[in-house]
């Protein structure tokens, strides 16, 4: 009898970690690996097997900005892709609702409540050069530092290329 | 005198419980944030309550608002099928959640009305991968896939399935 009662009391706990461990990272603040490299020298990239695993950058995310949607010029923000709702991208924000970017030589006009993500590493990103501007509906939160590896924890900047956007 | 009345006040603070005060304070927090995780969680994750309201609808949703049950397990193991009624985030404004129902899936080819109140020249198109096409069921006054064109699934953040007010026409919707 007692070994079930505290089997009863360790699920009990568990579940509730758990639940208090969801909520925390769904409305506050998460940690998740980043892959690939389209955003080097931002992030280094991690492969997905078990040791490269732990080589590559872990990052701190915040989801206050979910509550208003408001974002600034070169934030980095993680999202869905828009052909993929299960695939999450990590990029850079270039331009915001209503502005004007140059892309190759045309001059394109983002939409309302559209944005313009891009990699920092362009040679090898897939974003909204290919897929063109994203909803804000689609952004899941914003990087704001890298915790490990311990050689690399320190905040992510803000970085504009000047130049790219214009505003009415 | 007043220096006797302040250590009348000591004497008294001395005798409060402080330390069961904080416990059973500290007891009620922990309970309050379990409550706001256990809805969170659900809310989120399982089913969660919406109102509904305005003319894009009609006359499935009335246009001075339903309650309606949204069930969050579709969206996320992909199951939204056509014809389901789907709360979305607005592509034109994120802080906005509209209610639609889905007439085409990724690779499916949707025919429409450009303008219903004006003649009956339409238009086909093909719903690209990992995009819905929704529309209102008052086409005469819904703002959907229409103008902005198809929706990334990945703004599907529930599936109407009941009216649970106003009571007399609770059921199933769809």
């Amino acid at each position: 009898m007692g070994t079930l009662n505290s089997l009863w009391l360790l699920t009990r706990k568990s579940v509730t970690g758990a639940l208090f461990g969801i909520t925390v990272s769904d409305r506050y603040l998460t940690v998740s690996p980043v892959r690939g490299n389209s955003m080097h020298p931002t992030f280094a990239s991690s492969s997905t097997t078990f040791p490269g695993y732990l080589k590559g950058d872990l990052v701190l995310i915040e989801r206050f900005c979910l509550h208003d949607f408001k974002f600034s010029h070169g934030d980095v923000v993680i999202f869905q892709s828009p052909s993929n709702h299960k695939q999450i991208y990590v990029k850079r924000l270039i331009a915001l609702p209503g502005e004007w970017i140059r892309v190759s030589s045309d001059m394109l006009k983002i939409p309302d409540g559209h944005s313009w993500v891009e990699g920092d590493n362009s040679s090898s990103s897939l974003d909204s050069r290919y897929f063109g501007p994203i909803p804000l509906g689609l952004i899941r939160g914003r990087v704001t530092h890298v915790i490990w590896p311990p050689q690399r924890v320190g905040k992510v900047e803000r970085k504009m290329k000047p130049g790219r956007i214009y505003q009415d | 005198m007043a220096a006797g009345r302040f250590s009348s006040l000591f004497r008294r603070a001395a005798t409060v419980p402080w330390s069961s005060i904080a416990g059973e304070a500290f007891d009620r927090v922990v309970l309050v944030a379990k409550t706001v995780c256990f809805v969170h969680v659900i809310n989120n994750y399982v089913c969660s309550i919406a109102l509904v309201r305005g003319p894009s609808m009609l006359p499935t949703i009335n246009i001075t608002g339903d309650i309606v049950a949204v069930e969050r397990i579709s969206p996320r193991w992909s199951l939204i099928a056509v014809g389901d009624i789907v709360l979305l985030r607005s592509p034109e404004n994120p802080m906005k959640i509209v209610t639609k129902r889905v007439l085409g899936l990724e690779g499916d080819t949707v025919t429409f009305l450009v303008d219903p109140a004006k003649g009956f020249s339409s238009k086909t198109v093909l719903v690209p991968k990992g995009h819905v096409w929704v529309q209102g069921d008052n086409i005469y006054e819904s703002r959907d896939s229409r103008q902005f064109g198809p929706v990334p699934y990945g703004l599907i953040q529930g599936r109407a399935f009941c009216r649970v007010w106003p009571p007399e026409s609770f059921g199933s919707i769809g």
